[in-house]
Parts: C-alpha cells; structure tokens; sequence
C-alpha cells in the first residue's frame, strides 16, 4: 500500500525544518498536516495572490514553500504573482494544483485547469511534474522539494494507473515496451486510459511503445526523438488544451533536432469540456482507453489504406 | 530630537534630491514620486532601520521592502549617502552594463527584493514577517507603498492576511502624495478616509506629514504600535517635494529632462527662482 500524499509530505516536512505548508483554505489532501506542523502549516484562507507572494517571502528568508490550492486559481488567479515573485526571483517555491484538468469533473469552466501546463512551463526556470498515480506523486516528491527550483506540480491522488518499473528520475520518461507500430505518449491522469488503448491496440495486432512524460519541463527528449525515429505513428494523449502541452511541447523538440513525424493529438481543442463525472468526462470527450484506442486505430488504417493505395498506384504505373 | 540631528537629516535629504534629479536626465525616471517618499527613506535608514551596508545578508536585519518601485531613485540615493553603494556608481543609471534602472532589483546591494508590479511586496513582506515570527526573530519588516498602489486588490487582501495573523513586526508606509501616475487620486479612485480604512482591516493606524522629521520621530519611535496589529504609517507628502516646479504637477510624473533643466532644477533645489521646463511626463497611462 502506497502512502497518501499527505504522509510523504508529513515525513519530508520532519527531515527537512524548511519546509513549510501553505494553502489557500484547501485542506482536503493535508487536513492533519496543521496539527503535526504547527506555525509551519499557513492557511492564507481565499487569497490565492497573498499567499504566492508570502510564499516568496519565505523563502527569500530560507524555506521550502509547498502551496496547494486549486489548479486554476493557483496558476491563473495569482499568475503574474508566480511569474513576478516565484519565477523572476527563482525561487524554489512548490505549486501543487488541486484538481488538473478532467479532475475537476463537474465543476464547470470555472474550475477546468487545462491550460496550465502551457501558462507554467512558459515561466523561465519554473518545472512541470505530472504525476500518473499517486505512486508517481508519493515517489517524485523528494526530488521535487529537493530540487532548488520552482515547480508546478499537478496534482493527483487515484490508485495506480499502470504498474511502474523504473524509479522516478526528473526529466527522465517511463518508457514502457518497444513497440514500432505506435508510440502512445502521456502525463497525469490520462495515463490510466491510454494504457487500457495501448492493452487494446496489442489485442489487435499492433506493436505499442508506451511513453510516461512524468516531468513536462524538463522533458524528455531523448525519449521523444527515438519514438520519432523508430514508430510509424506518434499519438500524444492529455486532458489539456492542443495549445502549449504535451503536443506543443514535441512539436518544440522536432524543430529543435530538425526532425518530423506523424502525431496524432488526442487534447481538448479549444473548447471547454462538458462538467460531468469523471467517468461521463471522459466518454462524452472521447478520452476512454477504448475511444483513444479507436482513434489511433482508424489513423493507422487509414496511413495504411494510403500507404497500400500509393503503392498499387506506383505498380499499377509501372505495368502501364 | 536634537536641532543638529534634523540638520542632518535635511542635509543627507538635500544630497538624495540631489541624486533623483541628476538621474531625471539621459531616459528620465519617476521624479515626482521619488521626491515624494525621499524624507521617509532617508529618515527610516538613519534612525530606524537595524540594517547596515555591512549587515544587508544578516539573519537579524530589518528588511525594507520598496512596493511601489517605481520611486526607486529615492532608494539609491538613500543608499548613497548611507554606504550601501558608491555614489559615483548611480552615473549607470540606465546603463547596460550596471542593474540601475526604473525599479528595484537584487544586483544592488541593500534592495531585499524587485518591484515594479504594484500590490506585490505587502504579501513577500507577509511571508518573511510570518517566518521571522516562527524563528522568534526580533527583526521587523518595512513595506513602503504609494497611494495609488492602494487601488490593487492584492494589497487589501494582505491586509486581511496580516491582521489575521497578527503581524506586528510588519511596518507599511504609505506615502501618501495624493497622485495616482496622471490624476490626483481623489479626482479618480478616491482613498479618504485611508485611515480609517487601514483601521477597518485591523491595523494601528498612525498619520503624520512625511516631511517632518519630528513627526516621523514620533510616530516610529516604539514599535510596535501596540502587541499583535500590523503597523500602518500613513504619511502625508508633496509629489515632487523640494521642487516648486514639479511639486503638485501632473504632468510632470515621468520626466526625462535636458542637462540645461537639470541644472536649473538643482539650483530650485538651493533657493533658486523656479525652473522654466518644457518637458513633461513621457508616459501617460
């Protein structure tokens, strides 16, 4: 049984007398941390922009800031105070968004938190880990604290979303299997479906690499370019929008080693998703494991219907 | 206070003008609110402020905290006068070579933290005034704000934050010069009865004229105000202070001025008749 968020933060708060708790009257995920903490847990109550510029205070003065509140106040309410505090003062202050992405289920627009991996990563020196699982997000949280530089973290607190073999290391993906057909890429939540995608699209007869970006910033790039270089079809999966995540981030990396590939986004297109829960988000979306498996199915067909045609097309040519 | 110690103060006051003005020239800079708060820097880092150009990484210093930013002139030159830096050092003012430029950064040596964002060092000064607190620390924390900062939300936010957590080691200044960047503040987001405000959000409110050394005296002269309230120095001050030609001016906010007025001004600054200026400010919000 993996440990809660709330006891490895507990531990590394006793190791490490600089850390301290803030949050912005979001208890849920550390709600005996007050008691075990005393003066080093701080309740800011709702004032997401106090509470980013004290944490910079704080660790002007030496401390370890871990802030939570919700994914989008944390990063949009009180952006220009983590862009102007945090990140021109680089310093090494800890953003953990509550609920990212589908994860605010049916809250509504107010609460989606689907830009803020392009917001975040867009700040110089500022890091982007996005845990699969709770495994994930028990087993990165040192390294992240540790780590002298500011970081957002999305949070996540669902069992296991696939069973993990390497240790986590930032900037480092979880690559899983070699599959040439396909490579599957993905952070956070999206994780879990799109694992289910790469059971089915085995099933079918297709070679699946399944690529687990964990840390955004810093990304790996090594893993994205041997994907580029060896799978016929790169799909990348993210309860984000197409604008400034994962996707942007490869296409970033292509231009940089001058390399192309076929991708095939999976993200939220410029358009709010439907509030319902969790499990109707991700059907009506079309972000199930099945749906996902659906999609790159049809693109490989359909790369494959082209590539057939072109080569009758080529034979037929040639006889003529 | 003696009569020798206000001497004093007015004279290192007078060389600060002295500074501000001559870096008004060659791109300019925020004249009118870095003459406002000029007497509040200067009296705070001679009488007040347990910070010393030997002692600005010290765990027990008192940190000052320049909100508005934009009136940094009045900082340098305060750090001038008091060692943090060379005097000659402020000729770099907007060159690429040195960081002295339209707000405050951490190159210079004495600046706790950068500024320029309005309503942002209220809460940094939360933070380190919450930490010293939980170190059993006896050093206070200085904000210096402008009244037109007033206006963000972040600042009256803080306030809430700072009473809640009953920071009495936080001191804020509001230099209270009556602008906002182009309009008076009256005429526009009106702010009286600021006090009364700053009282509303728990604060011990203090309200005295920012030019007055005696007053300035009296009202830092025990912190805090009283046990478990942040302390709220409302300071009553001219824009443009020392200066008939810009004092009370509108247009005359941020100015980048020609040698030939730069010297008339530091003769206004001596007695002289008032400056005949054609330029105005460059910026209008």
């Amino acid at each position: 049984m993996t440990m809660t968020y709330e006891e490895r933060l507990q531990k590394l708060a006793v190791q490490k007398e600089q850390l301290v708790v803030m949050t912005a009257e979001n208890r849920a995920a550390i709600r005996n941390l007050p008691k075990v903490l005393g003066s080093r847990f701080i309740d800011f109550g709702i004032t997401e922009q106090t509470m980013i510029g004290a944490a910079a205070g704080l660790a002007l003065r030496g401390r370890i800031p871990v802030v939570h509140a919700l994914a989008t106040f944390l990063t949009m309410r009180a952006f220009e105070f983590i862009r102007t505090d945090v990140g021109i003062g680089k310093l090494p202050v800890k953003l953990v968004g509550g609920a990212p992405g589908f994860l605010s289920e049916a809250n509504g627009p107010t609460h989606q938190a689907i830009e803020d991996v392009s917001i975040m990563r867009g700040i110089p020196g500022m890091n982007v880990f996005c845990p699969a699982d709770l495994d994930e997000l028990v087993a990165g949280l040192q390294q992240i604290v540790d780590d002298s530089s500011p970081w957002y973290i999305r949070y996540i607190a669902t069992p296991s979303a696939v069973r993990h073999y390497d240790q986590f290391t930032i900037g480092k993906a979880e690559v899983l299997g070699d599959g040439l057909d396909v490579a599957l890429i993905t952070y956070g939540l999206m994780t879990k479906e799109t694992w289910r995608a790469k059971e089915i699209l085995e099933l079918n007869g297709f070679s699946v690499r399944f690529i687990n970006m964990r840390t955004l910033k810093p990304a790996d790039e090594l893993a994205i370019l041997n994907a580029a270089k060896e799978c016929s079809l790169l799909v990348t999966v993210e309860d984000h929008f197409l604008t400034g995540g994962l996707y942007s981030i490869i296409g970033e990396i292509f231009l940089k080693h001058k390399v192309m590939a076929d991708v095939l986004p999976i993200a939220l297109k410029h358009q709010w998703f439907t509030p319902a829960l969790l499990q109707d988000v991700l059907f009506n979306e079309g972000f199930t494991g099945e749906q996902i498996s659906l999609k790159v199915m049809l693109r490989l067909q359909m790369a494959k219907h082209v590539h057939e045609e072109l080569s009758h097309r080529r034979h037929t040519e040639s006889i003529l | 206070m003696t009569q020798q110690q206000i001497i004093e103060l007015e004279l290192r006051s007078l060389r600060v003008r002295e500074h501000i003005i001559r870096m008004s020239t060659d791109g300019g800079c925020f004249i009118g609110a870095s003459l406002s708060c000029a007497d509040i820097l200067v009296y705070l880092y001679s009488s007040v402020l347990r910070v010393t150009p030997a002692t600005v990484n010290d765990d027990q210093r008192d940190y000052l905290l320049l909100s508005k930013g934009h009136d940094v002139p009045a900082l340098y030159g305060t750090f001038a006068e008091m060692g943090f830096i060379e005097p000659s050092r402020l000729a770099n003012h907007l060159k690429t070579h040195d960081s002295i430029y339209w707000h405050p950064n951490r190159n210079i040596p004495g600046v706790e933290f950068h500024s320029g964002s309005l309503g942002h060092l209220l809460s940094v000064g939360i933070g380190i005034a919450m930490d010293i607190k939980m170190r059993g620390g006896r050093n206070r924390v200085f904000v210096v704000m402008g009244d037109g900062e007033l206006n963000e939300g972040s600042v009256w936010e803080g306030l809430l934050v700072a009473s809640a957590y009953r920071l009495d080691n936080l001191v804020i200044i509001v230099d209270r010069n009556e602008f906002q960047a182009n309009i008076r503040t009256e005429e526009l987001i009106p702010l009286e009865s600021v006090d009364k405000k700053f009282k509303a959000f728990g604060c011990w409110v203090k309200r005295i004229n920012g030019h007055d050394f005696e007053q300035l005296e009296s009202a830092f002269s025990h912190l805090p105000f009283t046990a478990d309230r942040p302390n709220v120095v409302i300071a009553d001050t001219i824009r443009g202070r020392g200066l008939p030609s810009i004092e009370r001016r509108a247009d005359r906010w941020f100015v980048n001025f020609t040698h030939n007025e730069v010297e008339m001004l530091l003769d206004e600054l001596h007695g002289a008749q008032e400056s005949d200026l054609t330029s105005e400010t460059l910026m209008v919000r």
